[in-house]
């Protein structure tokens, strides 16, 4: 099957007074049809920068420096901003992370998805606004005839993201990047809004890449994980072979530092040092200044292993048996 | 909305009544108006009657009920100088003054919005840098000064435009007013710059900085990735977030422009209420003075109400109540 997303060899640099940033660095995957990829990473590890790059959304100084983007076999990057506005929000779709801050205060949710319908599709006020009001309903939204006149400030957090999911919904798109959607939420809630979008997906047959540093909420969303570290994919894999049996022994690292996945009583261990500065990232693996495992040959840049459907970049993995 | 009419209304009266009080009794402690207006060698018992007849004679505090009073009944009192009505004065002066006024008003927001749009969406380019320097000549540069420039220019050397008076006035919809003729016009167009140049950078910078401040909003991004043209989301999500600002400042603008239009009014000798205010405190007419505070407060008061009833039009937050 085609792939709908295959990002190859992908660098996007911040070009910044006091230095190149390479928040992206060579970055590849795929993304099949109604696959739902979880992109996990830290604070600063480049996964929203990658999501940002596929929509062609980079603020300056940043860049897409290198690599192709091949959206249906199409390359999004050789497109002009013409065809990248009627992709946007038409094939691809995204949902940013603070809901309080993604609506626009001062106009009313009708006119906001109105406008993204007629944006895309020449119909009539009318028609629009039925299409937006069935959007609402979908998210699961209580009268939304009457919440469509309302404006952002009178919905909670919740019902908030749910209009943006809404709004991402709009045109059914082939694929949505969701960008820590559910960060910004109660835990309840939380859940509430990846069931919701897990059904959606499957629904529509729709293909999502959910950015995330939350292992629990791309566990129990996501087909297949890829673990970002300094611009870099250090891990990628199908959900629970990388859960369970982590190769890098950044994954394992993130792994031990998750509470619910350590075993009650065992202490949290926490990954030793930061994240290495973008702006001065050492050659080599960039995660050897934090590792355990890390020797002399660590120094030079580990190339990308492909073994039984796992990706990894690390000189020193972790070994599991077959069993 | 009747509640906050009615609450902004007696808060307006409480405001009136105050200002009534400093101002009477700050003209008061200026000076004695007899002195101006009784010639030296009057005899004493000719001094006793003008200062009998008016009211000069009793204390502070009843010259002040007497005021009240008959300000209640719509009467301010009548001038020392003209001995008319001080209020029939004043309202035949303001409409100058309001032409003059709004004429500026519309050519700072005419021309300002769209340089500080400009300048705010490619900052630090060369156009940007341009209009930057340009807002703070205006700034800077006093308005004495700006007005004596422009005459020089457009009236001395160049001799395209009048530099003094208002000018032929066309009547239309039972208003007299210079903007109904060619002439007037031309007697219009330097005043209205000068009074507008400084409100005009003012409106520059509040839109660029507007601007600076909204794009980068996470709002905007996210517009950008429904797929809304760059146009669209200038001219109606950014914009409609600068009104904000714009209109509370713009507003509080008005009310002293207004009452700060006496240096272009006397560059330009235009026949304005400033220019009257002057002469009546040099010749210490206490009504025409006291009752051109009273009329520019009441201006105050009444555009202040005008930018709240827009503010709930443009921020839905403000018209519909408190925030979750």
């Amino acid at each position: 099957m085609t792939p709908v997303l295959e990002v190859k060899n992908l660098s996007t640099h911040f070009m910044t007074r006091r230095g190149v940033l390479r928040a992206v660095d060579d970055v590849s995957f795929t993304v099949g049809p109604r696959e739902i990829v979880g992109l996990v990473g830290e604070s600063g590890s480049g996964k929203s920068i990658t999501g940002f790059s596929i929509l062609g959304l980079v603020d300056p100084p940043g860049r897409v420096v290198g690599g192709q983007i091949l959206f249906n076999g199409e390359d999004l990057l050789t497109k002009s901003p013409t065809a990248m506005r009627a992709i946007r929000g038409k094939r691809i779709a995204m949902i940013f992370q603070d809901p309080m801050m993604t609506l626009n205060p001062v106009l009313s949710v009708a006119t906001q998805m109105i406008e993204t319908v007629q944006a895309h599709d020449r119909v009539s006020r009318a028609e629009a606004r039925a299409r937006s009001r069935d959007a609402l309903g979908l998210v699961g939204i209580p009268s939304p005839e009457e919440r469509l006149d309302s404006y952002p400030h009178q919905f909670s957090g919740g019902m908030r993201q749910r209009v943006a999911i809404a709004i991402a919904l709009l045109h059914r798109p082939d694929l949505i990047i969701a960008d820590e959607p559910t960060t910004a939420l109660d835990v309840t809630i939380q859940s509430q809004i990846l069931f919701e979008i897990k059904r959606l997906a499957a629904e529509f047959g729709m293909a999502l890449i959910w950015i995330s540093h939350d292992l629990g909420v791309v566990a129990a969303l996501a087909d297949r994980i890829m673990v970002m570290y300094a611009g870099r994919i250090v891990e990628a894999g199908q959900v629970d072979g990388v859960l369970t049996a982590p190769r890098h022994p950044y994954t394992s690292g993130l792994l031990s530092a998750v509470p619910a996945a350590v075993p009650r009583g065992e202490p949290l261990r926490p990954i030793p040092g930061f994240a290495p500065s973008p702006l001065s990232r050492p050659s080599g693996c960039a995660f050897r200044d934090r590792c355990a495992r890390a020797t002399d040959v660590c120094a030079t840049e580990p190339m990308l292993e492909i073994a039984a459907g796992r990706e990894f970049r690390c000189f020193h993995p972790h070994l599991w048996s077959a069993a | 909305m009747t509640v906050f009419v009615i609450r902004r209304f007696l808060q307006s009266i409480a405001v009136l009544c105050v200002t009534a009080v400093i101002v009477f009794i700050g003209i008061y402690a200026i000076g004695d108006p007899a002195e101006m207006l009784i010639s030296p060698d009057a005899s004493p018992a000719e001094r006793a009657q003008v200062v009998a007849s008016l009211g000069l004679d009793k204390p502070l505090w009843e010259q002040f009920f007497t005021f009240a009073w008959n300000a209640l009944h719509g009467d301010l009192g009548r001038s020392f100088v003209f001995n008319r009505p001080s209020i029939a004065l004043i309202f035949e002066r303001l409409p100058a003054t309001l032409e003059l006024t709004l004429t500026g008003l519309v050519f700072a927001l005419v021309l300002g919005i769209p340089l500080g749009l400009v300048s705010g969406l490619k900052p630090n380019s060369a156009t940007d840098e341009v209009i930057m320097t340009g807002s703070i000549l205006g700034f800077s540069l006093p308005s004495f000064w700006q007005g004596m420039m422009l005459i020089m220019i457009f009236s001395v050397w160049l001799g395209w435009l009048p530099s003094t008076g208002r000018g032929q006035m066309g009547e239309f919809l039972g208003i007299r007013s210079s903007l109904f003729t060619l002439d007037g016009l031309t007697h219009l167009i330097l005043p209205a710059i000068n009074l507008s140049l400084f409100k005009l950078s003012l409106v520059i910078r509040l839109t660029r900085t507007g601007v600076r401040e909204t794009m980068p909003l996470d709002f905007v991004k996210f517009a950008r990735a429904k797929g809304i043209s760059e146009r669209r989301i200038v001219f109606v999500h950014v914009f409609k977030n600068i009104l904000i600002p714009l209109i509370t400042v713009i507003g509080l603008e008005l009310g002293s422009m207004l009452a700060f239009a006496v240096v272009t009014e006397t560059i330009f000798a235009w026949p304005g209420i400033g220019k009257l205010l002057i002469d009546s405190i040099m010749r210490l007419d206490r009504p025409v003075v006291v009752a051109y505070l009273l009329v520019i407060v009441s201006l105050f008061i009444f555009i202040n109400f005008v930018v709240d009833v827009l503010y709930s039009l443009v921020d839905p937050r403000v018209r519909l109540g408190g925030a979750q």
